[in-house]
């Protein structure tokens, strides 16, 4: 990288001739013109909230006037100590598992199936890329009703099959498996998307060679298919986690988080427990330690996996 | 350039003066979005108001409910802030109070008219004594009893005295294949209503005030851990319908009134809308309804709380800036004539003295006057005890129904969330 962009040092022309050229060809201009709105927007909306909230986070402060009552560590260490903050980290982490290990291998599967470009491929294409399309809250809304026990899908099935209806939302042990069966449902056509895209980029003649060799479609996909798409997967493994660190808004109309705080993830306890209880110092801290968190993980993730991956 | 510059000119005077106006003779007021009906009402008060004022401009606005709770903070210190705003009273003026986002009004409502509110609804305005704001309706917290379900199962719920006797209604009802009551769990808040009933009921009027004090070990108090025993002798008949802690509070209000259950712990402010969400739109009849007063304890751990009622006080809290004229309208808008209207209408049961008269709906007038019959009327917890403790207080109620939590455990909790607020 280094020997392509800068010229020699001996070459380098004199700092006032290059000052020239950049002020003269337009470029700064451009650069003077587009640069502030962006610059301006992303610090009004992004940089000083998140510094604002790292500010909140020593404070006892419950939103109005400015925070004058410094607690110090004390909002982290009441956090630390709180179980259900142990159980959303638990539920996020549980995300981020079944992300990796049944929605990725759910995509790639759909992915193998449906990257050839036929006109039934596209409509399956679309098909399963439409909840994906659809938005959080409905999609939880639906699925509520399709859990609901009274009037729901469960409450077909149970009465098709003679059993007691049940209420899988309502219990407290199996409804965390259901949101993380609506969250799969929700996110794989995105993942299966970026697969297909990378599938049509494998060379056709790498596969033909590979299969005049002899090798078998599992063979295939085992040995040259997925080593060629391993930065695409990379990609995703890498946008399931940090999507995972920020579920929200399907929990909130599929389960508020109950029953009994047995279904928050890191964001809806932020919710919960700092905002709708009007504790912002509270809610500041745990944005904060989410924050650290999703920054540990790009930054580590990008130097381990996505660095090895691009050619 | 020149017309540009000019151009600005203009449009910012204007603009300057525009505000300047709008300061002078306009009155904002911010509510929860209420029913159609008392929305009406609003608007006739605002021209009726506006006539006799030509130089005043009211104007309402309405946010739902969740969203009005969680913007209301941030728009009290924005310049946007409404002159008059709906409030619960409690903790939430408290605090409003003390980082000076509203305005004391002692001085500007006469005596004749604070006479026409009774003591214990100005209290709910009042912070260290000054008035804050004035109130507008009071609400029950009351067992609806389906009557037709009650007579299915073999039940008289005129015969219900003491939560022994609820209990045994309860079990005579399932053993009889009905439902016995209906619930939102899943909102937490409706399951709140069987703790604070018991706590009053068992630790007497004053229970929850001596517990912020920090009087008699503050909420792990006695009363407060009977009270958590008591509600899990309840949850362990199971009375609930099927799911109850997946149903919401507007599911269990449509299903009570479709004739899914045969008691319902609810406001009084739930019969024109339970009707609402009925699947036929109309629900049960009102010979198929009555009000049973929440049961009272035989051996409560400390005596008096057998006569006091849960519910709310709300009404409206003057913001920091508000002019003279916006509290000349508040109190206008509060008069006795208009307060018979809203009675008169059903909408809901006025707090002014003697409006109450006009209500024409016994279930009104029972509640009525329950409240002005009450020894002590305890405000919702969730709201009196502020955002954070009375959000823990949802909590532990939902939990000790689910049954993931002791009695002791539960009081331990609230009192933390009291210590930390």
């Amino acid at each position: 990288m280094t020997d392509t962009t800068m010229p020699p040092p001996e070459d380098r022309p004199a700092w006032g001739e290059r000052f020239r050229r950049v002020a003269t060809n337009g470029r700064l201009t451009a650069v003077l013109i587009l640069l502030p709105p962006a610059l301006i927007l992303f610090t009004l909306f992004v940089i000083l909230p998140l510094g604002e909230s790292g500010w909140y986070a020593f404070y006892d402060w419950n939103g109005y006037g400015t925070p004058e009552d410094f607690v110090g560590l004390r909002n982290f260490e009441q956090m630390a100590g709180h179980s259900v903050f142990a159980t959303a980290v638990g539920n996020t982490v549980k995300i981020i598992v079944v992300s990796l290990l049944v929605q990725m291998p759910l995509a790639l599967f759909l992915a193998l199936l449906v990257y050839r470009k036929t006109p039934t491929n596209a409509a399956f294409r679309l098909i399963f890329f439409v909840p994906y399309i659809m938005a959080e809250v409905a999609a939880g809304l639906i699925w509520s009703f399709v859990f609901d026990g009274n009037y729901g899908v469960t409450a077909s099935i149970a009465t098709t099959l003679g059993i007691e209806r049940f209420f899988v939302l309502a219990d407290r042990d199996l409804a965390f498996y259901a949101v993380m069966t609506v969250i799969v449902w929700k996110y794989f056509g995105f993942h299966m998307m970026i697969y297909i895209a990378a599938l049509q980029g494998v060379p056709e003649d790498h596969i033909e060679a590979a299969r005049i060799e002899g090798a078998s479609r599992p063979q295939i996909v085992r040995h040259v298919q997925i080593p060629h798409i391993r930065p695409a997967i990379a990609v995703s493994a890498f946008f399931a986690i940090i999507g995972a660190l920020q579920v929200f808004d399907l929990i909130i109309p599929l389960t508020n988080g109950g029953p009994s705080n047995q279904t928050q993830t890191i964001v809806t306890y932020l919710y919960e427990f700092g905002l709708t209880r009007l504790r912002i110092g509270f809610g500041s801290a745990v944005g904060v330690v989410l924050f650290v968190a999703a920054v540990l993980v790009a930054v580590f993730y990008q130097r381990i996996f996505m660095r090895k991956g691009t050619p | 350039m020149r017309f540009l510059a000019t151009t600005a000119l203009t449009l910012t005077a204007s603009l300057g003066a525009g505000a300047a106006w709008a300061q002078e003779g306009e009155v904002t007021i911010l509510r929860v979005q209420p029913g159609d009906e008392e929305e009406a009402f609003y608007a006739e008060v605002e021209q009726a108001y506006e006539a006799e004022h030509p130089d005043v401009d009211i104007v309402f606005e309405y946010i739902a409910n969740e969203a009005y709770k969680s913007k209301l903070p941030t728009l009290l210190q924005s310049d946007a802030r409404p002159d008059l705003f709906y409030s619960w009273g409690g903790e939430a003026l408290r605090e409003q109070a003390e980082a000076g986002f509203v305005r004391m009004i002692d001085d500007l409502v006469p005596e004749d008219v604070r006479a026409t509110f009774p003591q214990s609804a100005l209290d709910a305005f009042t912070v260290d004594g000054a008035l804050y704001g004035l109130p507008l309706y009071a609400t029950e917290v009351v067992f609806w009893v389906n009557t037709d379900l009650t007579e299915e199962g073999g039940v008289d719920h005129t015969a219900i005295e003491t939560w022994d006797d609820f209990l045994q209604a309860v079990q005579t009802l399932k053993d009889a294949g009905v439902t016995p009551i209906v619930a939102g769990g899943q909102d937490k808040w409706p399951l709140h209503f069987y703790w604070s009933y018991l706590a009053l009921r068992e630790g007497g009027p004053d229970v929850v005030t001596s517990a912020m004090s920090g009087d008699g070990g503050g909420f792990e108090n006695e009363a407060f851990v009977a009270a958590g025993e008591d509600l899990k002798e309840l949850a362990a008949l199971e009375p609930f319908q099927p799911g109850v802690m997946g149903t919401t509070y507007e599911t269990s209000s449509g299903m009570f009134a479709d004739g899914e259950g045969a008691f319902y712990l609810m406001g009084d402010w739930d019969y024109l809308p339970m009707r609402g969400r009925a699947s036929d739109g109309e629900g049960l009849s009102d010979e198929q309804l009555a009000i049973m007063s929440f049961p009272t304890i035989s051996d409560p751990v400390a005596e008096g709380g057998a006569g006091a009622t849960l519910g709310g006080i709300n009404g409206w809290a003057v913001s920091r800036d508000a002019s003279d004229t916006a509290v000349d309208f508040l109190t206008f808008m509060l008069n006795r004539e208009n307060q018979e209207t809203i009675a008169e209408r059903g909408i809901f049961i006025p707090i002014v003295e003697g409006a109450d008269e006009a209500l024409t709906n016994a279930f009104f007038q029972r509640v009525a006057s329950d409240i002005s019959g009450s020894d002590y009327h305890q405000i919702f917890l969730d709201q009196f005890l502020g955002a954070s403790v009375g959000a823990t207080v949802n909590d532990v109620s939902a939990d000790l129904v689910a049954d993931a939590t002791t009695p002791e455990e539960a009081a331990a909790r609230v009192q933390e969330a009291w210590d930390f607020r």
